[in-house]
């Protein structure tokens, strides 16, 4: 191919590409296209902090921060979102309780034990229950299982008709499989050559499953649990339908109603506050408290699965 | 192998062809078999609960009549608005999506020079985008697209809205589509004098469609699903009549189906239940046409 011209003096120079103007308009149009979501989180999080700052000029920090009352619609207004916080984190607590081993268990049966059949037949189950509306398991969580749970539950004191332990655990059941398909990428990804060897020392397979292919892949899995925490964090009908709307007080009994931060914002949002009064406020101000929540939740786990992809991609 | 214990007089054979028996790798296997057990046992279960609990309301009522939240009237409501209302919804998603998707995950694999810092934020943000919690979009479409942009509480904020919301899950499985094309089919095209967007539109894009359609319907069937963003957005009533237009009112039936559960009659539960099956049946309908589509056209290269 090398350089023509040197033979022939009058030739164009072949290496320089014709200017295409159709050409470059489209490679224009494309990046344009790809702008859009650097619009969207542009616009995300300036809707969230322009009504945040106008919160705390009315509203100190250290209120919002420590006050152990949230009750912006009620006479007496206190601004603290303590009760939405840790209502949000049991019921988070609760889910993880639940998401982590049945999640990891399938990834590992899937990627470890199934042959390519029962992979073929059991991963669909996983995708099916991914694409299942979370006001269906809201609906699940709120009419059939809840009262299973009230009426098997062996104390004196029965949970309520709402409340964070049922919201909690049909949320783990939601997670399960953002876990298991993500570390199942992790525990596929770890090369045979490390089971071989590890077989050729005479392990059993437990002992590879366990020993060798988690701790290799390790920062896939801790990554899909990241990811499922942020995930549970976010979810707003599980959380409304299943855990309750109750704002004011720290609940801190699982088996009581009390309302995540995800469904504050849901209940306050359906209602028609007047734009620029406190009260609507506090949607943006939660929503920003949220969202910093699971942005850092979301990086470290993009991090990790980064790094995982490094190591045997 | 397995004829070892041949040589050896019967009697003091060690069998090495039956394995050992091992009473805690069995347990270890079940345990792992139990955690998919127990997912498929939820599927089930819910899948089942909701057709026999919506079983005496999977009628015409459901499609034909208005809902309404007046306990009198229960029996004879429906949730027809709601079901134009997806529709419309579903459709305005898929405009304005499909397009921006595909063309960023063309410009992200077939154009963008990924050592470019700009590039690489863009590709952060979309991994970050996708990490969003979909309330999250509710409060950009509330405080932005709706209030200082305008546009208003119509099904078109609410679209706007669902389609920022899937566009990562468009991109990141068309970006997919798109890198299981091989290298050969560019540079040949290439060989041939074909331009980079005559290569990409003549060669690349035809080769991914079956892979990205896959995922645009997939997108499609989680934006009907989705409710948290609409509750923001004005859906929360009981609409009493079809969208007709882009800034119309509207409700849809993730939203209607949340409304439903509010009321504590059973007449309203039962009907949540049927709008619950209506609405899993149209998402099943969805993903088995995305099966199909992977399936059938994928082309192993």
């Amino acid at each position: 191919m090398g350089t023509p011209s040197a033979t022939v003096p009058a030739a164009p120079d072949v290496r320089r590409g014709r200017r295409r103007p159709g050409e470059a308009a489209i490679k224009v149009l494309l990046a344009v296209a790809a702008v859009v979501s650097i619009a969207t989180t542009t616009g995300i999080i300036a809707s969230l902090a322009v009504p945040t700052v106008e919160f705390f000029e009315e509203v100190s920090i250290g209120e919002f921060l420590t006050s152990a009352k949230w009750t912006p619609l009620f006479a007496d207004k206190n601004y603290g979102i303590l009760p939405l916080l840790i209502a949000t984190l049991i019921v988070t607590a609760i889910s993880v309780v639940i998401a982590i081993p049945i999640g990891l268990g399938s990834a590992l049966y899937l990627s470890e034990y199934a042959s390519a059949r029962m992979r073929k037949l059991l991963k669909p189950i996983l995708e099916i229950l991914a694409g299942i509306p979370t006001v269906v398991y809201g609906f699940f969580a709120l009419l059939f299982l809840n009262p299973i749970l009230r009426s098997l539950w062996p104390g004196g004191e029965k949970p309520d008709f709402q409340n964070m332990l049922i919201a909690g655990i049909v949320m783990g059941i939601m997670v399960v499989p953002t876990v298991a398909s993500l570390a199942e990428d992790a525990m596929s990804a770890v090369p045979g050559a490390l089971r071989e060897g590890a077989y050729a020392l005479s392990s059993t397979k437990m002992q590879v499953a366990t020993r060798v292919v988690f701790p290799a892949a390790l920062s896939g899995i801790v990554a899909a649990v990241v990811l499922g925490v942020s995930r549970a964090l976010g979810e707003t009908m599980i959380a409304t339908i299943a855990g309750g709307l109750r704002v004011a007080d720290i609940v801190v009994n699982p088996t009581q109603m009390a309302s995540t931060m995800t469904a504050y914002i849901a209940g306050a949002g359906q209602g028609d506050l007047p734009v620029d009064s406190l009260e609507y406020l506090t949607i943006f101000a939660v929503g920003s408290t949220l969202f910093v929540f699971t942005f850092i939740l979301n990086a470290i786990s993009i991090r990790l699965v980064r790094k995982f992809r490094e190591v045997y991609e | 192998m397995t004829t070892v214990n041949t040589v050896i007089p019967a009697g003091k054979t060690v069998s090495l062809a039956r394995r050992r028996r091992r009473p805690g790798e069995v347990a270890f296997k079940l345990a792992l078999q139990l955690c998919l057990v127990i997912a498929l046992a939820f599927l089930v279960g819910l899948i089942s609960y909701a057709v026999f609990k919506g079983w005496n309301r999977l009628d015409a009522r459901l499609w034909n009549n208005m809902p309404t939240g007046i306990v009198s009237r229960a029996d004879r409501a429906g949730v027809q608005s709601a079901i134009f209302g997806t529709l419309w919804v579903m459709a305005l998603v898929a405009l304005i999506c499909l397009p921006i998707g595909i063309l960023s995950a063309i410009y992200l694999e077939e154009y963008a020079d990924n050592t470019r810092w700009y590039n690489r934020i863009l590709e952060l943000n979309i991994q970050n985008l996708a990490g969003v919690p979909s309330i999250i979009f509710g409060i950009l479409g509330l405080g932005m697209i709706a209030r200082v942009i305008g546009l208003g509480f119509g099904v078109i904020t609410g679209a706007i809205v669902l389609a920022l919301l899937v566009l990562p899950t468009v991109i990141i499985a068309s970006r997919e589509a798109l890198r299981a094309v091989p290298g050969s089919i560019r540079q040949a095209s290439y060989a041939l004098g074909a331009t980079k967007w005559q290569t990409t539109w003549r060669q690349v894009l035809p080769a991914a469609t079956p892979g990205i359609a896959t995922g645009a319907i997939l997108s499609l069937s989680r934006a009907i699903g989705e409710a948290a963003p609409l509750i923001l957005l004005g859906a929360v009533t009981y609409i009493r009549f079809n969208p007709d237009g882009l800034t119309s009112r509207y409700t849809t039936l993730p939203i209607q189906i949340y409304n439903l559960l509010k009321e504590p009659q059973a007449e309203f539960q039962e009907l949540a239940a049927a709008a619950i099956v209506l609405l899993l049946v149209i998402l099943l309908a969805m993903n088995s046409i995305a099966i199909i589509v992977r399936n059938r056209f994928h082309k192993k290269w």
